[in-house]
C-alpha cells in the first residue's frame, strides 16, 4: 500500500522534473536567440571614414583619425569619393579620356602631393608653407601618414561611380585600392562605432 | 553559365551606383520569400557593394556572386539574392 502510494508520488515528480526540463531547455535556446539578435545590433569593432574632400588640411585629418582608429583595434576603412579620389592617384593617365575627363584630369592634382589646403591655398604657396611648418615640427607628413595607415592596416575603398563620372581610370590610382559603392560603405558604417564624412 | 537557379533576373548593367542596389531591393520587395533574385552588374564596385548590403538589409542574404567572361572580354558580375 505504502510502496504503491511512494510509486505514484515517485512518476508524479518525474512528469514534473521532464516539465521543467523542457521549461529550461525552451527557454535556453529563446535566450540564445535573443542574445544573437542583440548582439547583431550592438555597434562593431569597426570605423567608416569617408573622404569627399580634396583638401590638404582635411586629408591629414582624415588620415590621422584613420591610422588613431586602427591603432585602436578599430576595424578601418576610407572611402574615397569625389575630390579625395586624388589621394589614391599615383599617377595621370590622359590617354583613353575624352576632353572633358581630360580637362578634369589636368586640373586635379597628380597625387596627394599636389593637394592645397582648404584655406590660403595661394597658388600652391599654402601648401608648401603647411608642409614645411609641419616638417619643422615634427609632424608626418601626408604621404607617410597614408603609408602608416596601410601598415596599421586601413582598408582603401575608391567610389567606382565618382570615378566613373569624373573619368578616373583604375590604373591611375593605387593598386591596393578597392572599388566599392554606397552600399560598401554603408555595410561598414551601420555598425560602425564611428563613421564620419570628411 | 552559372550554376545557382534564379526565380528572378534582373538585368543591371550599365548601371552605377546605387542603382544595382536600389532596383534589387525593389524587385526582392516583390518576391516571394525564399525566391532567388539573380542580379547582373557591369558596375565592378557592385561585388562589394551587394556585400555590404546583404551585411545590412534586412529583405534578403546574398547566396554567392560569379564573375562572368562576356563575348566582348567585358565582365558580368553575378549577385544571387534570397528573398528573406
Amino acid at each position: 500500500m505504502i510502496d504503491e502510494k511512494k510509486a505514484i508520488e515517485a512518476s508524479a515528480v518525474m512528469g514534473l522534473l521532464g516539465d521543467l526540463k523542457d521549461r529550461v531547455d525552451a527557454l535556453e535556446s529563446r535566450l540564445d536567440t535573443e542574445v544573437a539578435d542583440i548582439r547583431a545590433q550592438l555597434p562593431a569593432e569597426r570605423a567608416a571614414i569617408v573622404l569627399f574632400s580634396g583638401d590638404l588640411d582635411k586629408v591629414l585629418a582624415a588620415f590621422i583619425i584613420a591610422t588613431g582608429a586602427a591603432t585602436i583595434g578599430l576595424e578601418t576603412t576610407v572611402f574615397f569619393t569625389f575630390w579625395g579620389l586624388t589621394v589614391l592617384k599615383r599617377k595621370r593617365v590622359l590617354k583613353g579620356k575624352n576632353l572633358m575627363e581630360r580637362m578634369m584630369a589636368v586640373m586635379t592634382p597628380e597625387t596627394s602631393r599636389g593637394l592645397d589646403p582648404s584655406k590660403m591655398a595661394y597658388f600652391g604657396a599654402g601648401a608648401a608653407m603647411l608642409r614645411q611648418m609641419m616638417k619643422a615640427k615634427d609632424v608626418t607628413s601626408l604621404e607617410d601618414m597614408i603609408e602608416l595607415s596601410r601598415e596599421c592596416g586601413v582598408r582603401f575603398v575608391a567610389c567606382e561611380m565618382s570615378m566613373d563620372l569624373m573619368g578616373v581610370s583604375q590604373d591611375e590610382l593605387r593598386s591596393d585600392a578597392d572599388l566599392g559603392g554606397v552600399a560598401t560603405f554603408l555595410g561598414e558604417a551601420v555598425n560602425a562605432r564611428l563613421a564620419l564624412f570628411i | 553559365m552559372s550554376e545557382m537557379q534564379a526565380d528572378k533576373v534582373l538585368d543591371a548593367q550599365g548601371l552605377k551606383c546605387p542603382m544595382p542596389i536600389v532596383k534589387a531591393r525593389r524587385e526582392l520587395d516583390a518576391l516571394a520569400p525564399g525566391a532567388v533574385l539573380k542580379v547582373i552588374a557591369t558596375d565592378k564596385g557592385s561585388v562589394l557593394d551587394f556585400q555590404g548590403w546583404a551585411r545590412t538589409n534586412k529583405v534578403a542574404e546574398l547566396l554567392g556572386q560569379e564573375t562572368e567572361r562576356a563575348a566582348d572580354g567585358s565582365d558580368r558580375f553575378l549577385h544571387f539574392l534570397r528573398r528573406k
